[in-house]
């Protein structure tokens, strides 16, 4: 017998043990961040963000999705899951923004350094592909209950498009255009900034709505682990068989993630029309 | 003085580059050296340099090894051995900041793929190269201005290059280049992916603005029509080695070898050469005021025309006598030949191509005279015979055989 479950645990408990103020100092940060986006959502009145929302669906996509915020944001109003949306809405961009703030950096540097590229690819795989309640565990042990091991296992799991699309982007540039950018005395900098990163864009925002999406998807998962929300919502259906109330609940996500889907979407087309 | 030099420069693609330039120096093949080592020779032992203004033309087919010694120039490909010694500096030895400054400041390049940024407008393209050196913006969009006008580009300012047409797109790379004010233009196959008219049009503008420019230019090109015509000097690549470098007219006359009059053979003649190297310099002619009318007769006779070029004493192209007309005066009662000398006849000077003198072919056989561009005396005539001979196209020179010994041997 190969007890790999033993190692994992030693060096988990490892972690805990002698990262405890690293840990501390992360949750206080995340909190910060997750408390702050919900304090921003909660403080208007429900209307004055149905009717942000719906202005910036109209601003990007048209009158369309513009309806449809307006219908489905008042149905979750109606519903009396405001709150609920609210927190999961703050949840979801915290952790996509730490995602982001870590996944881009990612993604150039595995695109501009080969060796960097063939280790965090695997790694990548191997985020994506374990099963997400596996995380919820060391998030627990590092983090306690609350929003901020929930936002830790949705940061992993939704990291990956973001690393992925932003290394696939830069590596699409053409590289007529890298070599003419070189021909005329660009520094390495010069390059990502003026003309490679700009050229990636498309590519990068359609990471950026996947990793908005992924994170929307972990709702139900983090709520095991106290993070609130819809998916506390959701939950409880489950575990109490009240249908009525898993409806009303998973109802609310999917109106959430067309919004968003929607909304983000339109960025990374928008731009890849201009270019 | 030479502006750009490149001595005994060698590119090789492959691994063991050491071991295969040890046996490139004991002048093993490219075929022996690609064997045993895996390298593949792109460039071998080229030499050459270039002077102060001068537009040069490296000429060869793809797989020559053109674009790889070109990009060896500002080191786009690091050269595997041999130096580029620009002003004096050799650019192989600089370290990243030098090598960063000669390509904002001394050499820019100009692509066949244009290498435009398609998310930027005409004028941020071309400000680029500005940009990169963290000129202000006023400054530096004033400048690019400038060269936009310069270009013929003038009211595209604000397009995005992806609507431009491929000539368009390229004046644009052509302008990004001389906005940077450099020394030395490297054009790598720049006009090769556009239309053939457009083509023909961006060569010529070219020209005109070297004449007011007065770049080094370095231009990579497949076509040797087309380094003929822009090219003050030409090299000759074939397999990764110079074979030939001369003045189009050397190549044309003399070519180094079988590769090279290979490609001679397929020139289209009628452009290049010139009125210059087709005419006599010493044609019978009537000297108004001097021969008279006796005189023009007897040289008409003595020489068996019976169409003369009139001139004056110091030698000023009057136009043509007829024997006809001269006789016809002479009855009348007339001294001179004033009153026979056609004055409406067309000229050529002696940079006038075979094509350009090719509607004045008339059928009474009448020569063409070629006067000085700025003193208009007659410095010779050209033939009728000799453009019909460049025109047929039939190269007499290069073993051709021609088809009076065809007939003699049939019939002989």
């Amino acid at each position: 017998m190969i007890h790999i479950g033993d190692y994992i645990e030693q060096f988990i408990n490892w972690l805990t043990l002698n990262f405890a103020p690293f840990f501390d100092a992360v949750k206080v940060v995340v909190e910060s961040i997750v408390n702050s986006v919900e304090w921003v959502l909660m403080f208007p009145p429900f209307y004055v963000i149905i009717i942000l929302v719906a202005f910036l669906a109209w601003k990007r996509t048209g009158w369309g999705i513009m309806l449809f915020t307006l219908a489905g944001l008042s149905l979750i109003w109606g519903m009396g899951y405001w709150a609920e949306t609210m927190a999961t809405l703050a949840l979801i961009l915290s952790s996509a923004f730490i995602a982001l703030l870590l996944g881009i950096p990612l993604g150039i540097w595995a695109a501009k350094n080969e060796l960097a590229g063939k280790m965090i690819r695997p790694m990548l795989d191997l985020m994506q592909t374990m099963p997400a309640f596996v995380y919820l565990i060391p998030a627990v042990l590092f983090f306690g209950l609350g929003k901020v091991p929930g936002a830790f296992a949705t940061v992993i799991f939704s990291m990956p498009p973001a690393v992925r699309l932003t290394t696939l982007g830069l590596r699409q540039v053409p590289k007529d255009i890298v070599e003419a950018t070189r021909s005329f005395g660009a520094s390495s900098r010069q390059l990502l900034f003026k003309v490679e990163l700009p050229l990636a864009l498309p590519t990068i925002l359609a990471g950026v709505n996947q990793t908005i999406m992924m994170a929307l998807s972990m709702v139900v998962i983090s709520a095991m682990i106290a993070a609130g929300g819809l998916g506390e919502v959701v939950l409880k259906g489950i575990t109490q068989l009240k249908i009525g109330l898993g409806f009303e609940g998973g109802i609310a996500v999917v109106i959430l993630a067309i919004i968003l889907d929607r909304i983000t979407q339109s960025f990374g087309l928008k731009t890849s029309a201009k270019a | 003085m030479s502006k750009l030099k490149i001595e005994d420069l060698t590119l090789l693609f492959g691994h063991e580059k050491e071991k295969a330039l040890t046996l490139l120096k004991q002048g093993k093949t490219k075929a022996e050296i690609f064997k045993e080592t895996g390298c593949t020779v792109a460039v071998k032992n080229a030499s050459f340099s270039i002077k102060q203004g001068e537009f040069f033309v490296i000429m060869g087919l793809s797989g020559s090894g053109k674009s790889s010694l070109l990009r060896c120039l500002n080191r786009l490909i690091e050269p595997t051995s041999g130096s580029v010694i620009l002003n004096k500096v050799n650019i192989t030895n600089l370290d990243d900041k030098g090598l960063q400054k000669v390509r904002r400041k001394e050499m820019a390049m100009v692509f066949q793929n244009f290498g435009l940024l398609p998310h930027r407008s005409v004028i941020e393209n071309v400000a680029f190269g500005l940009e990169l050196q963290e000129i202000p913006e006023k400054e530096r969009l004033e400048k690019a201005k400038s060269v936009i006008d310069l270009v013929g580009l003038q009211g595209y300012e604000n397009q995005h290059t992806a609507s431009l047409s491929g000539g368009m797109q390229q004046r644009v790379g052509l302008a990004r280049a001389l906005a940077n004010d450099p020394e030395i233009l490297l054009m790598d196959e720049a006009f090769s992916a556009l239309d053939p008219l457009i083509r023909k049009q961006m060569q010529d503008e070219l020209i005109d603005l070297q004449e007011k420019m007065h770049k080094t230019i370095v231009f990579i090109t497949h076509d040797l029509d087309e380094a003929i015509q822009l090219g003050d000097r030409i090299a000759i690549m074939k397999d990764g080695e110079i074979v030939q470098i001369g003045t189009p007219e050397d190549i044309l006359t003399n070519p180094a070898t079988d590769y090279v009059s290979s490609f001679v053979e397929k020139v289209d003649r009628k452009s290049i050469i010139t009125a210059g190297s087709l005419m006599f310099d010493k044609p019978t002619v009537a000297i108004y005021l001097k021969d008279g009318i006796e005189g023009t007769l007897r040289k008409m006779r003595t020489s068996g025309l019976t169409t003369l070029p009139a001139v004056s004493i110091d030698k000023h192209f009057l136009g043509f006598v007829y024997l006809r007309d001269v006789l016809e005066i002479k009855a009348q009662g007339e001294k001179t030949i004033k009153n026979a000398i056609i004055k409406d006849v067309p000229v050529a000077y002696a940079d006038t191509t075979v094509e350009q003198m090719l509607p004045f072919i008339a059928e009474n056989g009448r020569v063409v005279p070629v006067i000085d561009k700025d003193t208009h005396k007659l410095i010779g005539v050209v033939a009728q015979t000799s453009l019909l001979i460049e025109t047929t196209g039939i190269n007499w020179d290069h073993g051709t055989e021609s088809p009076i010994d065809k007939i003699h041997k049939e019939i002989i």
